[in-house]
């Protein structure tokens, strides 16, 4: 059989395509254990949105129950107009990349990615998965079995195989995950420009925080079946509503403060004595007992005696500094005890700081963000790098 | 202060104790160990394969007197002969008719309770688990004298032949099936099936495009092992028989007046045709690969 013939392959469609999914209220009980717990998302068309939680959030429940894997055990599950709670998975138009690929080892690449196309009766199956395996750079891989893939490559065609179906949401389960390091990197890039390209709503379960942050336009960070928070990238890494976000998104600095008044936009502080300031907008607490909370790249370190105006300040002593080339990370104690990190750029001449010495910590106000202070100062700060 | 890199490297050579070169016992020493593995394992396959080869090249000879346990002459007499001698035909024939039957009938049901215990969780599981295991753990003697006295006691006594051994055997047939099917069952990653799910296959497709595809491989060793079972058994099918004699049972009654070199010829065309089914998929295999 001939492979040369991609050349005169349709297209894949390049037009926006998708649809709103809708997570309505889901309970998912096993047992007495609730992996989901009363979950409501809105996925717009067309955006790739990431599930971000550490193991055992239920975020791969989630995904199985948009899947059709799973039956919810209360709520709605509405995709486009259409509501899919109760139909079986090859009655939905969604498709999913399985977190091991779960490629058929029986069937060829070409045969695993025409699968689903043969089902649904594909008048073209061959030129459409032509231009597929076209699209993920195996058209020479056509006839060789899954075994005799590399990981990444096993990767494309579990994405190929998802993505020919031209579904109204693509699921991705962990899909990077067997995957190391550098070729993950190169991976995150490639799915994101696919999604571009073919505009399916992606949806994408992930445990790891960069990979979320370099590939979705919006994360939901989920904890105990629970959705903490949503927004952009950047939104929950500047300004988390949780200490579970803060935690687990990047690392944060959380000081033991109490509100002290709010007037206009600015909001007063006291931490440990000592006054400060911080916008209205990035309080997220009912209460006056808060965590004061700055991200450690955002706090400046300074020899004691330093002058700053304007800025919200505390002394402490150097008690570790790790020089690591493009920045030097900093362990400071602060006069009652409590340890904070900081990330400080090399941009000194004189080197960096030494243990032991007396500096002051100064950030902008603006950077300040207060949370809730009967929440856990440690939730989601445990995280477990590697596969579930 | 400082030194060029070969410099460091005269400095570090000079540390070191004198190199020198292992003498011939310690070479000789180290072969022997590293080969050790090799000489143990072609001991082993000659051990097997040893009788075999014995019973091949006997179906060559003619023998001197009643036994062929001598060797005396070359010749392809008992090959072009082989069925010739109706006894040994017919007695082969009622074995292949018995353990066709026998393989089919295990291979069905065997490979259906081992869905049903492979895959569903059902009160008893365990039990039933315990009873298909049953007929491998007993002894053949009881198990065939068992047989005979349920058979007898069924007043089956003056029909005993093709049906109460082909009975017989799928009984024992059965548990090896099970087995066999149910570790590729158990091997089977249940996400290749949701994939297919998710891909539109409907339960039906699913099943006839992934599940048993990759089970087959499991249902055709089954198959082949059942069969051989079958073909092979002796002492459960002479509690069984009553008059007929299947081809195990004619090269014992034969033993004792000489067995004939044909029943030898059997024998090897048994060892062939077995070593054409494991060889010949492989071959084909490597030959696609290439």
């Amino acid at each position: 059989m001939s492979e040369q013939t991609t050349s005169t392959a349709a297209p894949v469609s390049t037009s926006g395509g998708g649809a709103d999914l809708h997570i309505v209220d889901v309970t998912k009980r096993f047992g007495s254990f609730k992996a989901v717990d009363d979950l409501t998302l809105t996925i717009p068309a067309g955006s790739f949105f990431a599930l971000l939680g550490p193991s055992g959030c239920g975020k791969t429940t989630t995904l199985r129950m948009v899947a059709g894997l799973e039956e919810p055990s209360a709520g709605r599950i509405v995709i486009g107009n259409e509501d899919v709670t109760h139909k079986k998975p090859y009655k939905r138009p969604v498709n999913t990349v399985f977190q091991s690929y779960a490629l058929f080892p029986h069937l060829d690449i070409f045969e695993n990615v025409a699968f689903g196309l043969r089902r649904s009766g594909s008048k073209d199956v061959r030129n459409e998965v032509e231009a597929m395996l076209e699209l993920v750079e195996l058209s020479t891989y056509a006839r060789r079995k899954p075994t005799q893939l590399s990981g990444g490559q096993q990767q494309r065609v579990a994405v190929a195989r998802a993505l020919i179906n031209k579904p109204e949401v693509l699921l991705l389960d962990e899909p990077l995950g067997a995957l190391d390091l550098k070729l993950r990197r190169q991976m995150q890039i490639e799915l994101k420009r696919i999604q571009t390209d073919v505009g399916i709503t992606f949806v994408h379960v992930t445990h790891d925080q960069e990979e979320a942050m370099t590939m979705a336009d919006t994360i939901a960070v989920m904890n105990a079946g629970q959705v903490e928070q949503m927004g952009a990238p950047m939104e929950l890494y500047e300004n988390p509503v949780t200490t579970f976000v803060a935690n687990f998104l990047g690392q944060s600095n959380l000081i033991k403060g109490e509100l002290t008044g709010k007037t206009g936009g600015d909001a007063s502080l006291l931490v440990q004595g000592q006054r400060m300031a911080m916008p209205t907008a990035r309080v997220h607490s009912e209460r006056d007992e808060v965590w004061v909370g700055v991200r450690p790249e955002k706090m400046q370190i300074s020899r004691a005696g330093t002058a700053v105006e304007g800025e919200n300040s505390m002394a402490g002593v150097v008690t570790d500094a790790s020089y690591i080339g493009v920045s030097t990370q900093y362990l400071v104690k602060l006069p009652w005890g409590q340890e904070v990190s900081i990330f400080s750029q090399n941009l000194s001449t004189e080197g960096p700081l030494g243990a032991g010495e007396d500096v002051v910590l100064h950030w902008n106000p603006a950077h300040t963000f207060a949370l809730d202070a009967s929440q856990d100062a440690d939730a989601g700060a445990e995280k477990v790098e590697g596969d579930e | 202060m400082t030194i060029t890199i070969e410099e460091r490297r005269e400095q570090a050579l000079a540390a070191l104790p004198p190199h020198r070169e292992p003498g011939f016992w310690a070479r000789t020493n180290r072969w022997i160990r590293t080969h050790l593995v090799q000489f143990f394992a072609a001991f082993a396959l000659l051990f097997m394969f040893l009788p075999v080869m014995i019973v091949v090249l006997f179906s060559f000879n003619v023998p001197a007197g009643r036994f062929n346990y001598n060797w005396n002459q070359f010749s392809t007499i008992a090959w072009t002969n082989v069925w010739s001698d109706d006894q040994i035909t017919s007695a082969v024939k009622l074995s292949i008719e018995i353990a066709l039957v026998a393989t089919t009938v295990s291979v069905v049901l065997g490979t259906l309770i081992a869905f049903a215990i492979g895959r569903h969780n059902f009160r008893g599981r365990g039990g039933i688990n315990l009873l298909i295991f049953m007929p491998m753990a007993t002894p053949e003697v009881v198990m065939g004298s068992s047989l005979l006295t349920l058979f007898v006691t069924a007043q089956l006594e003056g029909s005993l032949g093709f049906g109460t051994i082909t009975v017989a055997h799928i009984m024992f047939c059965i548990s090896f099936v099970v087995v066999t099917v149910k570790a590729r069952i158990a091997g089977l990653d249940s996400r290749l099936e949701q994939a297919a799910m998710d891909l539109y296959a409907d339960e039906r497709t699913t099943f006839m495009k992934i599940t048993f595809p990759l089970v087959l491989p499991g249902i055709v060793a089954a198959a082949l092992l059942a069969f051989s079972l079958s073909f092979d058994d002796f002492v459960i099918t002479n509690f069984t028989s009553g008059q007929a004699v299947t081809f195990p049972m004619f090269v014992w009654g034969a033993n004792t007046r000489g067995i004939p070199p044909e029943a030898n010829v059997v024998g090897a065309l048994m060892f062939i045709i077995a070593l054409v089914v494991v060889l010949v998929p492989e071959v084909v295999k490597r030959v696609r690969k290439n």
